[in-house]
């Protein structure tokens, strides 16, 4: 045992000093360097070095029957009866999400030594903020308390900014940068207030403590907006908020398409693998005590729905190849989150994992093809690159099937088991759920198609460009392969752990059901016809895709021409960035300079100013702080001690 | 204790500010190197003074309750009054947050000031000696000296070093501290009146009357609100910090500013319980406006020196918010963020003078992909913007977090609002980074050299402290932690409230 969980800090610390290491002597910034081929090697060696420790740690846990370990590291934060340690924890839901993130995370590491490789200038900082990124993710998984989790949570948010911001010349990635990271920040606030409101309800933040308080605390209340609300609801609330930042869900999703301008391969560690994901990982992990909080599990699943199918009819219509692929990922993140809402967080934590594979499998693909066209993103100017792009386009379209939910690859297992679950829960917000669920499926298989055709087959629309088109080299195309291997096959292999016969073996307590929560329990007994809703929604949403942009190819123009409204308020994602602008941004903007020049200007530094000049008036001009002056100070200051004293020999 | 060291810790910076009038001035023109002399006493005073205080810090002994290293001398014993220092955990770090930040500021000034420069380093060692006595006062009267006695130099380094408009700022600066200190002499008197005497133990165990803590109360807010600053108390505060040369501002930003806190901590708070308690409202009111209000006016600023300064005020109004929450967790967070602060500060301050230093100019404007050219200052840059946001991993974060454990149990609404400091605080040093250092190089800034290495002898330590500050904050709590727990159970006691009503709101029914 004592092997696993060493294995297992060695997988979580080891791209922290692949990040230390490339970032301060890859460009040698800071003293001798070791060259940018250096910072390469060692990043991507101790990546390598930290996948074989996870999976490693993997088997060990497999194969001890999945034990709940602590790892101590050292004192954090200890101050006024507040108590938080690093302190790795061990258990199914930790080891788990590790192999995955350092395997996911490795792949994207060796594709981008090729994809990054016609950048000018120095690499090396790429490759210290993809580990650093990377550790943090990690730190994220493994966190033994809230704080910890919180430690990762904002260190994945620095990560991100400094990798969407990677090409710093260009406004938009500037823009895009900060936006991301202040999104994510407006969450965060409520997530933190959320740890302190449960800091003070339980006087601990460490999980196994806070787990062995809930059911003494069930019937607490806290008095907010004028009326008593059950405390476990409030807190399970501000969680999610903080939840649906990181995950962009509705309302905190505008980060995240315009993250895509950083370079490809961030895009798929970012979306794929890892920070996106962690919302969804947070309420797995706080499980035993969503589980107690009902309100807060509906509006997950309200929340998870609307974002699920909101994004995928966005997707539909954009013209960015990267941009279509971001919000599927929004969507199926949405998916996600219904699965947790229902209470089976097994078959979102499943999702979770076989999402990684496929839509980082997606990313990197349409990476190759960005890269193949040198930098075309707009999916109407390509077409007919099966021929150039023969191994892309395969797994593009394995990882197309996967996302589509078409049998058997990986997205159908993982998929049609949270659209049940939401049929099975039998709630209002539940079939809410699963009608949107199903629709969405439709829309997926659309979309996923669309982007097929449009990029793959059919004719060249800029002949020019498909001409230089070549197909990459293997060190884009091998991570590509072996993710293609995750996404038809992971989702049949893992079944039976995750959420099959084995689930309960396999998690061992660290997801946890509440007594009266059978909903994973029953899966099986989903009526067969409801089982086949999603599946045959999806297949005639990959038929409409073949119908309208490869049979009828000018379909799609008519429709967006005739319905043109329809059309704009889509390609306009609903307009939420225009109405934030206006309600959020503008606003902030005019009340800055309001407090500027009325506040400071005029009143905290006008009216002393003006005071001063009325009453010192022309003597002003005397008190220059010249040579001489050290003299008026000395007085003033010796009037003082002589009033001082003075006072007290009167009062004596 | 054989060895008076916190004396001579305390006085050897002024011993060294002697030693520099026995050193010839240098006239304005003359070669740079005639004052070196100069600043190298000056360096080695205050690297021995740091030295000292090092030692200070690790044979403090957090387990024993009360004031340590403890020197006394009568001065009016007929009065009560006696030349008094000691320290307690929570002093004891401001002694050394001013130990360490003074070498840095004369290090950071080597080639910045080269005007009289004897006069400029004999004004830091005065200042040093003065802040390190305002800390280890234990004696009310020799605290309000020392206090008073900060804004001879500061106002100096303001006037005579700082920029365009420093005769200004210097006066503004002046008056408004030595106006606000007039009341602290009020509330002075009247304790003495009371006590009989100003030695802090004593006031510390003496109960005033509710009445009379109300009008002291208030005459110390006037008092230390100046200095912290409280809203609407800051008028001097962006003249100021943007005027001064960036050592100085390092210094007034990073511990003078601290003085005001201390004071709310060590007599409004300790000595004023039942006061602190009726206007903990109000003055948590205050803070959070200065939090919200202040985040916003940096967003405006134009100037990266004043949006940095507006930054430390809206920081300070955190810490405002920590001291009056009244326990353990809020007020244990206002200290390590005045120390984490402190230092932070100091690293912006100075990066940007090293910036502004080699283009001339502090307009934002003026900048542009300035990372292409000074990858260094980049990169110490960001972790100093990552640290003011509160990142966690940096000092800043667990002087927040502990402030919203704290602020939480005042009320919800006050952890979400002084929260809001980690959105705008985001907002508006992500904006100036941006406008600085990303976007295309532009030409107009021709060639900009890179750190050198005395300005990363400068940063790096900064940094480094920031980094351990984050990590391993133990290193430092351990020594102040006892202290704020024996003050917050005094508060706790002195209301009388039934132990259990920890978190208001929050009920449990009956089971």
């Amino acid at each position: 045992m004592i092997g696993a969980s060493s294995l297992f800090t060695v997988a979580v610390f080891a791209p922290l000093f692949g990040a230390i290491i490339a970032g301060l002597f890859g460009a040698g910034l800071f003293g001798p360097s070791i060259g940018d081929r250096g910072a390469r090697a060692v990043s991507v060696g101790l990546m390598v070095l930290a996948t074989v420790c996870g999976l490693g740690a993997l088997s060990g846990a497999l194969s001890q029957g999945s034990p709940t370990l602590a790892v101590p590291v050292s004192d954090w934060i200890q101050a006024g009866g507040f108590r938080a340690p690093w302190t790795l924890r061990f258990d199914m839901l930790s080891v788990e999400m590790v192999a995955m993130v350092t395997l996911v995370s490795t792949l994207i590491h060796i594709y981008s030594i090729g994809y990054m490789s016609h950048e000018t200038n120095p690499v090396s900082r790429f490759f210290a903020y993809l580990s650093l990124f990377t550790f943090a993710m990690l730190m994220l998984v493994s966190s033994d308390n809230l704080i910890q989790l919180f430690f990762g949570w904002e260190g994945v948010g620095l990560a991100s900014y400094l990798l969407i911001g990677y090409w710093y010349d260009r406004p938009s990635a500037n823009a895009a940068a900060i936006k991301a990271f202040v999104v994510n920040r407006v969450a965060d606030l409520f997530f933190m207030v959320g740890i302190a409101l449960l800091f003070a309800l339980f006087g601990t933040v460490s999980y196994d403590n806070i787990f062995a308080l809930v059911p003494d605390h069930q019937a607490a209340m806290y008095h907010l907006f004028g009326t008593d609300m059950r405390a476990y609801e409030v807190i399970g609330v501000l969680l999610f908020i903080g939840a649906m930042g990181k995950s962009a869900q509705l309302f905190f999703h505008t980060w995240l398409p315009d993250a895509m301008e950083g370079p490809t391969p961030v895009s798929a560690l970012i979306h794929a693998a890892t920070m996106v994901t962690a919302g969804v990982f947070l309420l797995a992990r706080m499980s035993p005590l969503i589980e107690f909080a009902p309100v807060t599990k509906d509006l997950v699943v309200l929340i998870g729905a609307s974002t699920c199918f909101f994004a995928a009819t966005v997707g539909l219509v954009q013209p960015d190849i990267k941009r279509t692929i971001a919000y599927s990922t929004c969507s199926q993140l949405g998916y996600m989150f219904m699965a947790c809402g229902v209470g089976v967080y097994q078959a979102g934590m499943f999702h979770l994992t076989t999402h990684a594979f496929f839509k980082a499998l997606l990313f990197l693909g349409a990476g190759s093809v960005i890269h193949a066209l040198h930098d075309e993103q707009d999916m109407f100017k390509m077409g007919g690159l099966a021929r150039k792009l023969p191994v892309t386009c395969a797994v593009m379209w394995i990882g197309s099937l996967a996302l589509a939910g078409i049998p058997p690859f990986a997205g159908w297992w993982s998929k049609d088991a949270i659209i049940d679950a939401t049929f099975i829960a039998g709630t209002g917000p539940g079939y809410y759920g699963w009608l949107l669920g199903s629709l969405t499926a439709f829309l997926t298989a659309l979309y996923s198609g669309r982007l097929l055709f449009l990029v793959f087959h059919g004719k060249p629309r800029d002949a020019q460009l498909a001409e230089h088109a070549h197909e990459s080299g293997p060190v884009i195309l091998g991570p590509l392969v072996v993710l293609a291997i995750g996404a038809a096959f992971a989702g049949a292999a893992f079944a039976p752990w995750f959420i099959g016969g084995r689930q309960a073996g396999f998690w061992n307590g660290a997801i946890f059901t509440a007594p009266g929560n059978a909903v994973l329990a029953s899966l099986e007994q989903v009526p067969v016809l409801i089982t086949l809703v999603p599946t045959v929604l999806a297949l005639l949403g990959a038929a409409t895709s073949y119908y309208a942009y490869v049979a009828k190819p000018e379909l799609p123009a008519r429709l967006a021409t005739q319905y043109g409204s329809l059309y704009r308020f889509l390609l306009n994602k609903w307009y939420f960035d225009e109405l934030y602008d206006r309600i959020f941004v503008r606003p902030y903007e005019a009340i800055a300079r309001l407090f500027w020049h009325v506040g400071e200007e005029d009143i905290a530094e006008g009216v002393p100013d003006g005071i001063g000049r009325l009453t010192s008036g022309g003597s002003m001009q005397l008190v220059r702080v010249q040579t001489g002056s050290i003299a008026v100070y000395a007085f003033t200051m010796l009037i003082g001690l002589v009033v001082l004293i003075s006072t007290f020999l009167v009062f004596r | 204790m054989h060895l008076p060291l916190l004396s001579l810790v305390t006085f050897l910076p002024l011993l060294g500010a002697l030693v520099l009038l026995l050193v010839r001035g240098t006239p304005d023109g003359a070669p740079r190197a005639s004052s070196d002399t100069a600043r190298w006493i000056a360096l080695w005073t205050s690297v021995v003074v740091w030295l000292l205080s090092v030692v200070l810090w690790l044979s403090y002994d957090p387990s024993v309750a009360g004031f340590q290293f403890q020197q006394r001398v009568d001065w009016m014993p007929a009065l009560g009054i006696s030349f008094h220092l000691g320290l307690d955990g929570i002093s004891l770090l401001f002694v050394l947050l001013a130990t360490t930040l003074t070498p840095i500021a004369i290090l950071a000034s080597w080639r910045l000031i080269d005007s009289r420069v004897r006069d400029y380093m004999l004004a830091i060692l005065l200042l040093e000696t003065t802040l390190i006595g305002v800390f280890a006062a234990l004696d009310f009267v020799v605290f309000y000296v020392f206090y008073e006695a900060t804004l001879i130099p500061a106002s100096l380094l303001i006037g005579v070093w700082g920029g365009p408009k420093r005769v200004f700022a210097s006066l503004k600066f002046f008056l408004f501290t030595f106006g606000g200190s007039l009341f602290m002499l009020i509330a002075l008197i009247a304790m003495w009146q009371i006590a009989g005497t100003t030695d802090i133990p004593t006031l510390l165990a003496t109960h005033f009357t509710p009445h009379a803590q109300g009008w002291m109360f208030l005459c110390l807010v006037l008092a230390f609100g100046v200095k912290l600053p409280i809203f609407p108390l800051h008028g001097w505060l962006s003249d100021a910090y943007a005027e001064a040369p960036a050592p100085a501002t390092a210094l007034i930003a990073g511990v003078l500013s601290k003085a005001g806190a201390y004071g709310f901590l060590r007599f409004a708070i300790s000595m004023l319980p039942d006061a602190s308690h009726r206007a903990a409202p109000w003055m948590i009111g205050l803070g959070i406006v200065a939090v919200i209000y202040a985040a916003a006016v940096a967003l405006a600023q134009t100037d990266m020196k004043r949006m940095i300064a507006y930054s430390s005020f809206s920081h300070m109004g955190l810490v405002l918010v920590g001291l009056f929450t009244l326990n353990a967790a809020g007020v244990a967070g206002a200290v390590f963020q005045m120390l984490s602060h402190g230092i932070i500060i100091a690293g912006l301050f100075l990066a940007i003078a090293m910036l502004t230093s080699r283009v001339g100019t502090g307009e934002i404007a003026g900048f542009g992909g300035v990372a292409h050219r000074m990858p260094r200052l980049a990169t110490l840059a960001m972790l100093f913007a990552m640290a003011n946001i509160g990142l966690p991993g940096t000092g800043a974060f667990v002087g927040e977090l502990l402030v919203m454990i704290g602020a939480i149990q005042v009320g919800f609404w006050v952890a979400l609002l002084s929260g809001m400091s980690m959105i705008l605080g985001a907002v508006y040093m992500l904006v100036l980074y941006r406008r600085v250092m990303f976007g295309a190089a532009k030409s107009a800034l021709g060639v900009l050299r890179d750190l050198t290495g005395p300005e990363l002898a400068v940063l790096a330590p900064l940094a480094l402290i920031t980094l351990w500050m984050g990590i391993y904050p133990s290193s430092f709590t351990r020594v102040f932690d006892p202290g704020v727990r024996v003050l917050a159970q005094m508060e706790h006691d002195s209301q009388h409230a039934p132990q259990q009503a920890m978190l208001p709101g929050l009920s449990e029914a009956a089971r």
